[in-house]
């Protein structure tokens, strides 16, 4: 229990050593702009891919599900969107987001450590953990929530081809379902979501790989313990943000 | 001028080092030297804060440098250059990002200044046309003198070197260790240097410490070193039989 809690403080601490006012400013928008890259746009082509299948895959199954006639069928348009859009665009996406971007964060990180990287930064009087871990915190956390918007949109592309190719009901009636009570205020409940969960995964991951020590399997365990605490945090903000914001 | 009061650091409760008390002079070359495991990267690291001491004083001139804060160490920092013996080059940079480090860090200068600083450091360890390879391109002994390049990037009032030469030809060895001679003599620096490379000793060692299991053993300079009458230097000096034999002749 104690070995938690100063898990936890050191956690902490390095966030302060983070949050600060960084050495050279042009230096750390330099970083920003490559981590943007890869944190960010380098993560399109997956999202874009997991987001199409798994909005048809809804897509058919709430149709199969659906079979009671009182029941209209545009409630299939319906509930493709509320899904992708409350919980699978966001929660999901960081969950896929947390074993891509956080395993290579730690590890990089990670490697930095036991190579005397960091040390050698520290020597020359950078602070480190503000150099190596603020862009990126920030370029996952400004940035990633377009990953939502992204995920959403496709999604529900995915479930329109579906329904174009298989017929399981009228595209109009999906469309119209799609269109059927929508609530701006969910947009903006993902979009919140899904920043504070980059953030987490961007710092979760970073906290493991630059405390660091050992060798080679010491770096891919951090990644490992990175990844999967990124997971049971996105897991148990989620709990939290839904009970707040909604 | 560096100067250490009882010094001690351990590691898990083994202790590492004892009791160690020395004074760095400015305008020299000091040499720690000592077998294998004898304590000398910790020593260094120590020093320069990399590693906390349990206890004693490390004075950088006139601050007292182990208890600065944290932002305070990492102002005297900037004064510091450090060469660590696995050469600690970033590997997503080339040579050139390498050494342009500290410089995009701390000073303003243009492009066009601190491109030729870098190439005037090259020139100085001996290396041309390696501006845009990376680390993982490089020998060891090339990583190693970009790792010196780098360190005296912003010509450091305190530079420390931790094996400088290992790994290079005896050539090299002595171009680097005439390098690190001449600029602390120019700049008037504290350098301190790690080695167990006996031609460096008596090259370029005006102050030598000895360490052996963690404690200082014997201190004094290069011309004194193969007259000492200390048992255990002289077992490290003159340490295989031939060298032996030669000194009962003489
Ligand atoms: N981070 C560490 N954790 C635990 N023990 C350490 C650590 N670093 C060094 N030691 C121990 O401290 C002792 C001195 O190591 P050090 O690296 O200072 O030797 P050295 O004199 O530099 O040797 P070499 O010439 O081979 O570089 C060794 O016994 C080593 O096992
Ligand atoms: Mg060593």
């Amino acid at each position: 229990m104690s070995k938690f809690f100063a898990l936890i403080g050191s956690y902490f601490l390095l966030m302060r050593k983070v949050f600060t006012k960084p050495d050279r400013f042009s230096e750390t928008w330099k970083q920003f702009v490559i981590e943007l890259e890869k944190v960010g746009v380098l993560s399109v082509p997956l999202v874009a891919i997991v987001s199409i299948f798994i909005g048809a895959v809804i897509t058919l199954q709430t149709s199969y599900n659906l079979t009671s006639p009182f029941i209209p069928k545009m409630y299939v348009g319906y509930m493709t969107r509320e899904t992708m859009l409350l919980e699978f665009s966001s929660t999901m996406i960081a969950l896929i987001l947390a074993g891509k971007i956080g395993s290579s964060i730690a590890s990089e990180i990670g490697t930095m450590r036991i190579t005397e990287q960091i040390d050698a930064m520290e020597i020359m009087g950078v602070n480190s953990a503000n150099y190596l871990i603020l862009p990126k915190i920030c370029a996952a956390t400004i940035f990633n929530p377009l990953l939502t918007l992204l995920s959403f949109s496709i999604g529900l592309l995915g479930g329109w081809l579906i329904v174009t190719i298989t017929g399981v009901v009228m595209p109009e009636q999906y469309e119209e379902g799609i269109r059927y009570a929508f609530q701006p205020y969910y947009v903006v409940y993902a979009i919140i979501k899904m920043a504070v969960f980059n953030f987490i995964i961007t710092s979760v991951s970073a906290f493991y790989g630059y405390y660091a020590k050992g060798g080679s399997r010491d770096v891919g365990r951090a990644a490992t313990n990175g990844i999967v605490n990124c997971s049971l945090c996105i897991l148990i903000s989620n709990l939290i943000l839904t009970h707040v914001l909604l | 001028m560096i100067k250490v009061n009882h010094l001690y650091k351990s590691f898990d409760g083994r202790l590492v080092l004892e009791d160690v008390s020395v004074v760095f002079d400015a305008c020299k070359t000091n040499l720690i030297i000592g077998a294998s495991g004898s304590g000398k990267t910790v020593l260094l690291k120590s020093l320069v804060g990399l590693h906390d001491a349990d206890s004693g004083e490390i004075w950088f001139d006139d601050i007292q440098y182990n208890t600065l804060s944290f932002a305070g160490k990492k102002k005297m920092r900037q004064k510091v250059g450090l060469l660590f013996q696995s050469s600690a080059l970033f590997d997503f940079a080339t040579v050139e990002e390498n050494i342009m480090f500290p410089m995009n860090m701390f000073t303003g200068w243009s492009r066009a200044e601190k491109l030729e600083r870098v190439n005037f450091c090259l020139q100085r360890v001996r290396l041309e046309n390696v501006n845009h390879l990376y680390p993982s391109a490089l020998s060891g002994g090339m990583q190693k003198r970009v790792g010196i390049a780098r360190a005296i990037a912003l010509n450091p009032r305190y530079l420390f070197c931790d094996e400088p030469n290992s790994g290079l030809d005896p050539r090299t060895s002595i171009v680097i260790d005439e390098l690190i001679h001449e600029i602390t003599h120019e700049f008037g620096m504290t350098t301190i240097i790690n080695t167990h490379d006996m031609n460096s000793v008596l090259e370029i060692g005006e102050k030598v410490i000895f360490i052996y299991e963690g404690k200082k053993c014997w201190e004094g300079a290069n011309n004194e070193i193969l007259r000492t009458d200390n048992a255990e230097l002289n077992r490290f000096v003159f340490a295989s039989k031939m060298a032996q034999q030669l000194r009962i002749k003489n």
